[in-house]
């Protein structure tokens, strides 16, 4: 045996090591250790149990609005070189990013649609998370740190909406913030302070920006970082199992580097791919200058408050986009702390009876709501019927009390005629609900033409170009 | 089972503590206030000079025919002349969700793009959702000429002849 010292390394491989804290070789020992060696890697644990790697469970939902808010916080750091917060100047610089800036369009198109496509994202995440029941404690809390996620996601893309300074921007924001002033006693004075004066103006434009460039993303990054802590401190994903199989507390771990990472990078790559594709083939629409004299016919909201607006068609705007809302969001958040008397976590719809109320209770929220919005149309007319009374009760009240009334009475007919546990029972309320949102807001957006009259998607199509 | 003999001042010593705990709380407090009253001051509406508030001159009272509809667009406004030759300013921002409400002269409503409220001539609501009449500016005739004042919108329950002004 010699005494040689070893060689030196070379400056870029000092580099490296210096960077990566251990060299990599590939063994058991080295897997577990490149995760927490890693600051990213290092959001996993380094391993995890074998269940939790089916993609059928999570589907990857979570993971997939990580990915798209990285990729927006890029192209909104792009589109910040170009963009001018000011009335005369913000329709005149997008036309320029569209025009004279190289993959401008492109670039603006990535980000219109990785916003939009967030929404739906963590809204299947939701979904996801509350059909396998994986929001009970320990994960409660984590559920409404998930909410007010939901909640920055909607408001990132509402003062998201009025920086191109078009028509859409203008009079989504008008009727966006009208609604607002619905608050009793102090719904004029926030919409005020929204708008930063009586109309939509310069103050709202600069408004706006702010929020949009730094207070939504400030608060969605510190509460994405409670989000992931949370996540592991509550013990890493809910284990999923068979629709018979008793709950499981254990599993076999393999580890995440790269059982877990592999299918992440796979997918995350696929979804970038999709995204690049599409927007490279769809551009994010842009309609002409704002015009203060023109409301277009018919002017919707973005398509996410399409639910809020049809409701406002059916409901005094106090009830409709204010106090429905209201309660829904506070059921949402509440949730966790109402269900809790069935351990299913883990089993997509609880059990088998909740599969078949659950699809029981999609096809009765199909048919209550076409049928109510079809009654509506040509044949209720509450104010007509109840001429005595302020529209605020009879089209506030009284039908607010009666969809209430007929929600109770729903949950009510299935525990008793179908012998449903509470939890079963929530479960078709809450598909109940949602079914009748989801509908609401198709018609809002491909049934409703001028003057909000209803008709076929294609004559709507017809109308509008 | 251990206990502590109990000296005399012993309840003195936590009153002082929760005093000086409750001091430091409501310094805090009130520190946590001024942080958020001056942060609000930035998002206090902010005056936009130029931008609609003023008071318009409409030009002279026989510019305006009975029973006419005239759009001031820089004053968001519809100057209306009734049959009865009485003037009312109605301010066009549809007092359902704010939509500028255009005037339909082959019916002779109001009819708003938005949610489809329609208003008559005096802007009553012949037409839900809108839940009251479109706000009014105050007129004023100085001289025959026609003014109004963009100030304030007037809201109101309903439409009364006392809302009409005279030349
Ligand atoms: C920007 C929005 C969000 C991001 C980036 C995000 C990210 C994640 C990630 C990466 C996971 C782990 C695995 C997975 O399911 O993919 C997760 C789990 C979870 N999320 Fe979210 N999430 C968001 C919004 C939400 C929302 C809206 C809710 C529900 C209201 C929610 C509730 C939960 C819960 C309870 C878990 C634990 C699930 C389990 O253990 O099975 N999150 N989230
Ligand atoms: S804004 Fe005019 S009807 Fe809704």
């Amino acid at each position: 045996m010699s005494e040689t010292t070893p060689a030196p390394l070379p400056i870029w491989k000092k580099l490296w090591r210096s960077a990566v804290r251990e060299p990599f070789s590939g063994d058991r020992r080295s897997r577990l250790r490149i995760v927490m060696n890693n600051l990213i890697l290092h959001l996993h644990p380094s391993q995890v149990p074998v269940r939790t790697l089916r993609f059928t469970y999570s589907w990857g939902l979570g993971g997939l609005s990580a990915l798209l808010v990285v990729l927006l916080a890029v192209t909104g750091a792009m589109l910040m070189f170009v963009y001018t917060p000011a009335p005369e100047k913000a329709y005149q610089s997008i036309l320029a990013l569209e025009t004279l800036v190289w993959y401008g369009q492109l670039v603006r198109n990535l980000h219109h649609w990785a916003g939009n496509a967030l929404v739906v994202v963590t809204a299947l995440h939701l979904l996801r998370v509350f059909f396998t029941g994986a929001f009970r404690e320990p994960r409660a809390f984590n559920w409404l740190v998930g909410v007010a996620l939901l909640l920055l996601t909607v408001a990132a893309n509402f003062t998201g909406y009025l920086l191109p300074w078009d028509q859409l921007a203008y009079w989504g924001i008008t009727v966006g913030a009208s609604i607002v002033t619905y608050v009793p006693l102090i719904g004029n004075t926030i919409a005020q302070v929204l708008l930063g004066g009586p109309e939509i103006g310069s103050a709202t434009l600069l408004n706006f920006y702010a929020l949009h460039l730094s207070v939504i993303p400030l608060a969605m990054l510190f509460l994405m970082s409670l989000h992931f802590w949370r996540v592991r401190k509550d013990g890493g994903l809910s284990l999923p199992r068979g629709i018979d199989e008793p709950p499981v507390t254990k599993d076999e771990n393999v580890t995440t580097f790269s059982d877990l990472v592999r299918p992440e990078a796979v997918w995350a790559t696929v979804t970038v791919t999709a995204l690049v594709l599409w927007s490279m083939t769809v551009n994010a629409p842009l309609e002409p200058l704002a015009n203060p004299d023109l409301s277009p016919n018919p002017a919707k909201a973005a398509w996410y408050f399409m639910g809020i607006q049809e409701l406002l068609l059916h409901f005094h705007p106090l009830i409709g986009a204010i106090v429905i809302p209201g309660l829904a969001l506070l059921g949402l958040a509440a949730l966790p702390y109402l269900d809790s008397d069935m351990d299913s976590v883990g089993v997509y719809f609880r059990s088998r009876r909740g599969r078949w109320l659950a699809a029981l209770s999609a096809a009765a929220g199909l048919v209550l709501t076409v049928g109510y919005v079809l009654l509506d149309e040509v044949a209720l007319d509450l104010p007509a019927l109840l001429p005595s009374l302020p529209t605020l009760v009879s089209n506030g009240i009284v039908p607010l009390a009666a969809l209430l009334l007929g929600l109770f009475g729903y949950g009510a007919l299935m525990r008793r005629l179908f012998r449903a546990t509470r939890c079963e029972a929530t479960l078709s309320l809450f598909i109940l609900i949602l079914t009748g949102f989801l509908i609401l807001t198709l018609i809002g957006i491909f049934f409703r033409g001028p003057g909000m009259a209803l008709m076929w998607p294609w004559d709507v199509a017809a109308t509008v170009h | 089972m251990t206990t502590f003999p109990t000296t005399p001042d012993a309840p003195t010593s936590p009153t002082r503590r929760d005093f000086l705990k409750l001091g430091w709380g409501v310094l805090a407090g009130v520190a946590a206030l001024e942080a958020g009253l001056a942060s609000m001051q930035f998002a206090l509406p902010r005056v936009s000079a130029g931008e609609f508030g003023g008071v318009i001159g409409c030009g002279p009272v026989d510019d305006f025919p009975a029973g006419s509809v005239t759009p001031f667009n820089e004053g968001r406004f519809y100057l209306a002349r009734l049959a009865d030759r009485g003037f009312l300013a109605l301010y066009r921002r549809c007092t359902h969700l704010g939509c500028a409400v255009p005037w339909d002269p082959a019916r002779g409503q109001f009819i708003c793009p938005c949610h489809a409220s329609a208003f008559d001539g005096t802007g009553q609501v012949l037409n839900a959702p809108a839940p009251r009449p479109l706000d009014r500016f105050a007129v004023q005739i100085i001289e025959g000429q026609v003014q109004v004042d963009t100030s304030r919108p007037l809201e109101r329950e309903q439409f009364d002849p006392g809302q009409l002004v005279y030349a």
